[in-house]
């Protein structure tokens, strides 16, 4: 899967869960999830369910710890799917 | 005739007066629990809801699905990993259709269906029955729960 490609599926489960204040055009890589998007916790497991079916990965309590920004996400997902 | 393997749960709950809406736990597992409460008859509420005309409101329907089915199964679910001092817990989404009136001094059961408990987030699947076995709500709640040691 190319990185643009996966940037564009991950942004998909993201804006599900975006509050109405902030836009999808808001996302960036450097975008924290809870302090620039907005999610709240229960949404941030939400994102982390979705990203684990829509990847066909599992992550653990330490990647959900680590998973701060958009870019960590991308990191995370990469080396999951690297470990396949 | 509650198992009596059940009640350091309920001892566990964080409610007291006016807001316990939990009387006795008769099944628990990892997959869900099953209790029971009565509405008591002089709960202050029924004095304004409706007036002159006592119903259950809704949301103390959603809350006894939630205290029984989501924070009873929280707690026997978390026992399972560690010992815990405090309990800090809050309701993330509610999705519930009613079917049935609640009155006063009616016994419900709550059944409760796990659907996953992952990252500190439960969630499950609840009915509520009422004294003739009739479904009186159902619904998908989700709350997030974690624990404190001090």
């Amino acid at each position: 899967m190319l990185k643009e490609e996966k940037y564009q599926k991950l942004k998909d489960i993201i804006q599900v869960y975006l509050p109405e204040d902030v836009a999808v055009t808001d996302i960036s890589k450097d975008s924290h999830l809870m302090n620039n998007l907005n999610i709240n916790s229960a949404n941030l497991v939400d994102i982390v369910l979705d990203v684990e079916d829509a990847f066909e990965i599992r992550l653990e309590n330490e990647d959900m710890e680590n998973m701060q920004t958009v870019g960590d996400a991308m990191a995370i997902i990469d080396a999951k799917l690297s470990a396949k | 005739m509650m198992n009596e393997s059940y009640s350091w749960i309920l001892d566990r709950l964080p409610y007291s007066e006016p807001f316990l809406f939990v009387d006795k736990l008769i099944q628990v597992d990892d997959d869900g629990v099953e209790g029971l409460y009565r509405f008591k008859e002089n709960a202050g509420f029924y004095t304004g809801h409706f007036k002159n005309n006592p119903v259950t409101p809704g949301v103390l329907l959603t809350e006894c699905c939630a205290q029984i089915g989501l924070v009873c199964l929280g707690i026997h679910l978390l026992e399972k990993d560690t010992m815990f001092d405090d309990l800090r817990i809050g309701m993330s989404s509610s999705q519930m259709e009613f079917l049935l009136p609640v009155f006063p001094d009616e016994c419900v059961r709550v059944v409760s269906e796990l659907v996953y408990f992952r990252f500190q987030k439960l969630k499950c699947n609840v009915k509520m029955y009422n004294d003739e076995d009739k479904l009186v709500c159902k619904g998908t709640l989700a709350g997030m729960i974690s624990i404190t040691n001090e």
